[in-house]
């Protein structure tokens, strides 16, 4: 204990920091035409930091370092897995797009870094404190990358929304913290959990809960927090509205529920019917405002809010209905990785798809898989997967989303079916894009320069995404250990 | 043939997926080696069917043992396996699926519908085949419910790329839809809705599995043990379970008021399309009630089981009413599936033995003898470029073998004795006059009386769309036109399906002699024995 630093277990992390250095000089002495290096440099730097990352789960130590406030166990690897994994598909992805921009491309790859280090560093949070640190390092870099383009109104208007309401759930989140710390004089986790376990009729304390509620909210754009998410995500350069819809909700979402999982079990009194209602608001009203969008991002805008509510089911069904936690812990992990990959994928086909219609517009897709019919495969691979369409990852993460809301209890129940209708109605827009791309004659011209066709390395994160997607729904197994991570926080990290 | 005893339903079960895959890499101009691979491939299936059937034990044993019988784990987190495996029950409509498969590939040799792209069409056809083919040999629920849904896909593509593009008004909408796109959703979203709700309901079994002691399973073997033995009788929501279950194989037969996809998609899909729909598809929904809600909820089912009864006679009457009102021919007999399927789930709605053996060579003759109407319909349209009864007529005279086979097809399905469609339909009256003991006898007995009224109306739609079709003289703007009769892949993919028809009406044994004993030993089993158990083979060899 003590403030002893266990180097390997912060490898990963000092790998993005050294990365992000090394990007940051590169940018300073390249020249313009050699900026590309900058790209190279941060896909390498991903990539290297997993390699500790195996090590350490191969080693399998749990390892607590600050007393007790940075953990890296079994859960945080398997999350920072996740974030890195992910931030590596993004980078392959942004890689062609911001090039093709021509301005800023060190400082993009720089802050797209700092991001991911946020959320290493939130998946070992063990206290408040390092949890907000982590939260804040996440969506700081994204304010300015959701401007990136800087010409274009919407992109603007995106950084705006999107900055004056994450400032707002900030300062929501941190007011509910510091009363948490007011009440019981601890920021760890575990210490609150103590300090609180018979507190749930303290004013106080329903006020900070609900704050915190309120804050996580905005985070991961759960209905009635989640207005700035399609406005920003549409405006956004298209592979960080894939980062803000993958990473940056994991991490929020992740955020949320260690809270009310590690610090406040006692109070799920308070925080349980919340997270139900979140969760089916986000769900209805997510799937409803999905099914009237034309365009492609919007959609999938929409589609990411609602698929927010899904992963809230397995975790509001528990904590309402008193059952085991930590199964449902397991579904919402399983749903998230599960989630990342193939939400990535369906970004990784809009960039490629404008590229070759030349919009987002949804109409303007019709008719693609009869000019470029891999274009088509892909498409309906990663919607119907969305969907949860077996045999496509999808439906693995629905199953497991049902598994645990079987329990007999009336609340759990009614939120059971409120999602089997959601995902009938979710199917309907994501086949819509299907339908566009495969049932529709052509109506405008595609282009067919070779610059239409996607970058190597958006076709490595396709490549990457489609056989994960496909692997995933067919031998479920290599996914589901995720699950076991999730019992790691039960016995104590 | 060690080997093959082990990994012969597997091999029938995923070459066709396989062979998707090969197609993949042929270029798509080169459609006669797309057209090769993929016959070589579903005959290999077929094959791989028929030699199971050649190692078939047929002498039985008791419901709830299989053969061929693979058992792997799947998915260890949630005690999913591989486990496939196979009874008297679903051996016929697995050989039914491989081989109507073969004919469906020799049929589209030359019928490519708008806008062809037979690489895509050929690739969707065998994705289906792993579908159909696994969701017969599933003996885990989780492997059931994939096969089942990954029909899905290639259904929605197959309808909404070579459907029929007529424009067609939506209610609710104010621009016309083509009719392709407004079915294609439709079949899609049906039937979504009712699998949601079946996998809800086997997850209810999965955790009370888990509740009466051993380890929660989704394995049909160990769930239909337990439900054998009365473990889920007492069982607070296991109504609701049945219900959900319900809703999802309903949805499938489909069973009136859940079957208003059927006639859209079917109408709408192109020929081969409704030919597998109407053969195979429609199975999936009947055969999930006799392999998983009859066995494992019994007494769910006999609460159940006079409601069944009454909607399956509800679409007797009004599939065969509907029939009645239909000026498209494809309709006409898309809508007739109703009514056979209705006479199907009247015979397992008996939870007899006699019931459910008529259940089950109902779905093999509806399959032979539908799936060949809309090859027929296919063909003619083909032709004539319409499909209104109105304007065909005199068929016959034009076309003889075509008219010719259309009569007999059309004696085959109005249930006419000696041919096929004859002992689902007579059957599955006869049970329903003595169901299982503690069934309401007015119930079914009025059933019958319906249903038999229903054979009579049968007969009637099937005879005045053969008299506005085939008979009288051709109408006088095809004057001129040089009709090209059946042509030799047509003919080759009808003649054995007239033979089977005419094989099955006159010697039903062929399928009783499989069926029989897992049958009778199923009721045996979960409804404690039957008064009627005996008088199975009186019926069968009075025939």
């Amino acid at each position: 204990m003590g403030f002893e630093i266990d180097y390997l277990a912060l490898a990963p992390e000092l790998v993005i920091v050294v990365t992000m250095i090394v990007v940051l000089a590169l940018d300073l002495t390249l020249r313009r035409d050699n900026k590309y290096w900058t790209a190279t440099t941060a896909v390498a730097g991903t990539a290297l930091a997993l390699i500790p990352l195996g090590i350490l789960a191969i080693n399998g130590e749990v390892v607590s370092m600050f007393d007790g406030s940075y953990v890296v166990d079994e859960f945080a690897l398997v999350l920072k897995g996740l974030f890195l994994v992910s931030g590596y598909i993004v980078f392959l992805m942004s890689h062609h797009y911001i090039e093709s921009d021509r301005y800023y491309q060190g400082e993009y790859y720089f802050l797209l870094l700092a991001s991911i280090l946020g959320s290493l560093v939130m998946a070992s949070s063990r206290d408040l404190i390092v949890l907000f640190i982590g939260l804040e390092l996440v969506t700081g870099p994204l304010f300015l990358l959701a401007g990136w383009r800087k010409g274009d109104a919407k992109s603007n208007e995106a950084s705006m929304k999107y900055f004056i309401l994450g400032v707002l759930s900030t300062a929501i989140l941190l007011y509910g913290m510091s009363l948490i710390f007011g009440l019981t004089g601890e920021v760890q986790f575990t210490a609150i959990a103590e300090a609180t376990a018979d507190m749930s009729t303290e004013p106080a304390l329903i006020v900070a809960i609900l704050f915190m509620i309120v804050g996580f909210g905005f985070k991961i754009s759960a209905v009635p927090f989640h207005f700035w998410a399609p406005d920003t995500y549409e405006g956004a350069p298209t592979p960080i509205t894939a980062y803000l819809s993958v990473n940056s909700k994991a991490a929020g979402f992740v955020a949320m529920l260690i809270v009310m999982y590690m610090a406040l079990p006692g109070a799920s009194d308070i925080w349980a019917p919340a997270l139900w209602l979140l969760a089916a608001l986000s769900m209805t009203i997510g799937n409803l405002s999905a099914l009237r969008q034309t365009n492609i991002v919007r959609l999938l805008a929409y589609s990411s809010i609602a698929q927010a509510g899904f992963m809230l089911v397995p975790f509001a069904a528990a904590a309402v209905s008193g059952a085991d936690l930590e199964q449902a812990f397991g579904a919402t992990l399983i749903y998230l990785v599960i989630y990342a990959v193939m939400n990535l994928g369906a970004f990784a086909v809009v960039i490629a798809g404008a590229r070759k219609t030349g919009t987002g517009e949804i109409a303007g897709w019709a008719g693609l898989a009869k000019v470029d019919s891999i274009m088509g495969v892909l498409t309906a691979v990663f919607f119907f997967s969305l969907a949860g369409i077996p045999p496509l990852a999808g439906w693995f993460a629905k199953f497991e989303m049902f598994r645990s809301v079987m329990i007999a209890d009336p609340a759990t129940i009614a939120l059971a079916v409120i999602a089997a209708i959601n995902a009938v109605i979710a199917f309907y827009y994501y086949a819509k894009v299907i339908k566009a791309v495969w049932l529709d004659d052509p109506t405008g011209e595609f282009t067919d320069e070779a610059e239409a066709e996607p970058a190597g390395s958006l076709k490595l994160a396709l490549a990457v995404a489609v056989a994960l997607t496909i692997a995933i729904g067919i031998y479920p197994s290599i996914a589901a250990f995720v699950r076991d991570a999730a019992q790691v926080l039960a016995t104590g990290g | 043939m060690e080997w093959f005893e082990t990994w012969g339903l597997t091999v029938t079960v995923f070459l066709p997926v396989l062979g998707a895959l090969l197609l993949g890499f042929i270029k798509k101009d080169n459609e006669d080696a797309l057209k090769r691979t993929a016959l070589a491939i579903t005959v290999l299936a077929f094959i791989a069917s028929t030699v199971v059937v050649a190692n078939f034990d047929f002498g039985g044993g008791t419901y709830n043992t299989y053969q061929f019988e693979v058992n792997e784990t799947w998915i260890g987190a949630i005690n999913a396996n591989y486990h496939v495996g196979i009874d008297g029950i679903s051996l016929p409509l697995l050989v039914l699926s491989t081989f109507v498969m073969v004919l469906a590939v020799i049929y589209s040799w030359n019928h490519w519908e708008e806008p062809k792209n037979p690489k895509a069409f050929l690739i969707l056809m065998l994705i289906l085949a792993t579908g159909m083919n696994g969701t017969f040999v599933a003996l885990d629920l989780v492997l059931f419910f994939i096969f089942f849904e990954i029909v899905l896909l290639p259904m929605y593509f197959m309808i909404g790329i070579w459907g029929d593009k007529s424009l067609r008004q939506v209610p609710g909408f104010s621009k016309p839809f083509e009719t392709r796109l407004y079915a294609s959703i439709k079949f899609f979203l049906f039937t979504l809705f009712g699998s949601a709700f079946m996998l809800l309901g086997f997850l209810a079994l999965y955790f009370e599995s888990g509740n009466l002691g051993d380890e929660r399973t989704f394995d049909i073997t160990q769930l239909t043990e337990l439900g054998a033995s009365g473990a889920f009788a007492g069982w607070s929501v296991a109504g609701w379970v049945f219900a959900a279950m319900f809703l999802g194989f309903a949805v499938k037969v489909p069973m009136f008021p859940l079957h208003t996809w059927l006639p859209d998609a079917h109408t709408a899909a192109p020929t081969v399309g409704s030919v597998l729909l109407a053969a195979i598809l429609l199975k999936l929904g009947s055969y999930g009630f006799i392999r998983i809600s009859l066995p494992i909820l019994p007494e769910e089912a006999q609460v159940w089981a006079p409601w069944i009864a009454i909607l399956a006679v509800i679409g007797i009457i009004y599939g065969s009413l509907a029939c009645l009102a239909q000026t498209d021919m494809k309709r006409l007999i898309a809508f007739s599936s109703v009514g056979h399927m209705g006479f199907v789930m009247l015979g397992i709605a008996t939870l007899t033995d006699i019931g459910i053996n008529a259940a089950v060579i109902g779905m093999v003759a509806h399959g032979l003898i539908t799936g060949l109407l809309f090859f027929l319909a296919g063909s003619m349209s083909h032709r004539y470029h319409t499909r209104e009864m109105a304007r065909l007529g005199g068929n016959i005279k034009l076309m003889p073998v075509i008219g010719g086979i259309l009569a007999f097809t059309a004696m085959a399905s109005l249930g006419l004795p000696g041919l096929a469609g004859f002992w689902g339909e007579f059957m599955s009256l006869v049970a329903a006059y003595n169901p299982l003991e503690g069934l309401s006898l007015g119930v079914f007995r009025t059933g019958m009386v319906l249903g038999a009224i229903g054979t009579v109306l049968t007969a009637g739609y099937m005879l005045w769309m053969l008299q506005r079709v085939n008979l009288g003289e051709p109408n006088p703007e095809w004057e001129g036109h040089d009709f090209h009769d059946a042509d030799k892949f047509e003919l080759t993919a009808w003649v054995p399906l007239i033979i089977l028809i005419v094989v099955i009406g006159f010697y039903p044994k062929v399928i009783f002699d499989t069926t029989t004993d897992a049958v009778t030993s199923m009721v045996d089993m979960v409804f404690g024995g039957d008064s009627t158990t005996a008088s199975i083979s009186t019926t069968v060899k009075g025939g």
